[in-house]
């Protein structure tokens, strides 16, 4: 109980302090976050489009494919990319095994399904309503595929979110090719995660909760995108 | 109006990339352009409990080398290093170290530090062991009690002691852990195998009312103890002895044997041993260099 009482001073001690290390924890979560989502999202949202476009053998399979891997198992993914990244691995030679870059990697394998299944599920949608007349329109399928993305941006922005929420809030994976190095691969999660180690459960929440404003802050941030987006209204053709 | 603004996402993508890659770039270039770097895997009682956080910078000051510490457990450790994935390690279990070299991985270890072991417990002290100094005693008057004992189960130098402490009490731990009973009734299970790290270990046993076993090191540091308390201390087998070992060259040649050479050199200097000993939480000392006498 006393941890809880504790919760809103440490907290605001976190905030309001706002030491060298914390920042520097707090940027890393964000740019690995961040660039992972990104790059997902690059590929991911005209994959979906494409998926909800075209009508090739094997389409079913993969969407299939990227639905059934939302519930990929962070761990999962974090052992068999540090078996292909270890030195004695496949991919050793790269030597980005316990740096951020790997870290990304493993975001970016987690994100894609995610960004391309919500894709696809939306896209399939607008397609029924606007296909025809994007065809007619005389653009070919695949010249169509960023006038969907434009007509679907709300709901692509939904996946991108669903993206980042996915990467910024994951640890296992992290944890197992970053290594959770001090200064240099510690995240907010894996922070948290030794914090709760060490045995100090306030202060590990308290970085929870700072993690927790940061996700509302980037979702607020999102949204405020859109809203301004939105005046100019939705139209089918341009 | 729609060409300007897909053209203005795709500027947005460009640019968030652009920012978001410096630091990964960064990363993969820096052995050129940042300071030596060094990879040391490690065991997460000396990460844990501050004392690497305490030494380190002094070592970097010096040499300018940088030390990137993995902690895990020593199992874990051995098998990073033995991966390749690593310059050096610093873990605390004899027989696993020996297993390494023999296996052709390490070269030269050195023991750096030392402490105990210690069993904590809940203040009822159910099997009565407060302040006695026999620790196979102390396990059998657990086993006997039926009173509940978390085990760290994770392969790391604390759980290999602890399982080689239970043998000459005769008891085999596989088979009286919740596993050997199907899982079914892990609850009225005394002997709780949690398969976690020395802070995992220590918040379950708070939670349980449970006797465990720690190094001093990560208890002295630890900050939820709730009612645990040192139940056993001082029994000489309960030695906890840290050794560094460098990777053997011809196995593992991509490993930095000149900044990791330099940092066991350093831990071994006066210097080192000065900053190891130095180290204290509350004014009790949680390392001791490895010149003190042992008990």
């Amino acid at each position: 109980m006393s941890d809880f009482l504790a919760l809103p001073r440490l907290t605001l001690g976190l905030l309001l302090g706002f030491d060298a290390a914390l920042l520097r924890i707090i940027v890393l979560s964000v740019a690995v976050s961040f660039s992972a989502t990104v790059v997902a999202s690059v590929l991911g949202l005209p994959l979906g489009a494409a998926l909800a476009v075209f009508r090739f053998r094997g389409r079913a399979p993969l969407i299939l494919l990227a639905n059934a891997l939302l519930g990929l198992p962070p761990v999962v993914v974090g052992l068999t990319l540090y078996l292909l990244l270890s030195r004695s691995g496949p991919l050793g030679a790269l030597g980005i095994l316990f740096t951020p870059t790997a870290m990304v990697i493993a975001q970016f394998v987690l994100a894609l399904p995610i960004v391309t299944a919500l894709s696809h599920r939306a896209m399939e949608g607008i397609w029924r309503d606007y296909g025809d007349d994007l065809l007619v329109s005389g653009a070919s399928r695949l010249r169509a595929i960023p006038h969907l993305l434009s007509i679907g941006r709300r709901e692509s922005l939904t996946a991108v979110l669903a993206g980042f929420g996915r990467t910024i809030s994951e640890v296992g994976a992290i944890l197992i090719v970053g290594g959770n190095i001090a200064g240099y691969t510690r995240t907010m999660t894996t922070a948290i995660v030794l914090e709760t180690s060490e045995g100090n459960l306030a202060f590990a929440l308290a970085l929870g909760l700072v993690l927790i404003a940061l996700s509302v802050a980037v979702s607020a941030c999102a949204f405020g995108l859109e809203a301004r987006s939105r005046r100019t209204p939705r139209r089918g053709t341009a | 109006m729609k060409r300007i603004r897909r053209s203005r996402l795709a500027v947005l993508a460009a640019l968030a990339l652009l920012t978001a890659t410096p630091r990964t770039v960064q990363a993969q270039m820096g052995t050129a352009t940042q300071p030596e770097t060094i990879v040391l895997a490690s065991t997460t009682s000396v990460e844990n409990s501050g004392l690497l956080a305490h030494i380190l910078p002094g070592f970097t000051r010096e040499t300018g080398i940088e030390v990137h510490v993995v902690a895990q457990g020593t199992g874990q450790a051995l098998a990073t290093a033995a991966h390749g994935d690593a310059d050096l390690v610093l873990v605390h279990d004899p027989d696993a170290e020996s297993k390494f070299i023999a296996a052709g991985h390490g070269v030269s270890r050195q023991e750096i530090a030392w402490n105990d072991f210690i069993i904590v417990g809940p203040g009822a002290d159910p099997a009565h062991i407060a302040g006695t100094t026999d620790v196979l005693a102390a396990l059998r008057a657990i086993a006997a009690a039926k009173a509940p004992f978390v085990s760290r189960g994770d392969n790391s130098g604390t759980d290999a002691l602890e399982k080689r402490l239970w043998k000459p009490v005769g008891l085999d731990p596989a088979t009286v852990s919740g596993a050997a009973a199907g899982g079914t009734m892990a609850g009225s299970v005394w002997y709780r195998d949690i398969g976690g790290g020395m802070g995992a270990a220590l918040n379950a046993a708070a939670a349980m009312e449970a006797y465990t076993m720690s190094d001093r090191g990560t208890w002295l540091s630890f900050g939820h103890k709730a009612d645990l308390r040192i139940v056993l201390e001082g029994d000489p087998r309960l030695l906890n002895r840290y050794d560094v070992i460098l990777l053997n060259p011809q196995t593992h040649p991509q490993a930095k044997q000149g900044p990791a050479r330099r940092f066991a050199a350093w831990l071994a200097s006066p210097e080192g041993q000065a900053a190891i000993g130095g180290y204290m939480i509350a004014g009790q000392r949680l390392f001791h260099p490895e010149s003190d006498p042992k008990p």
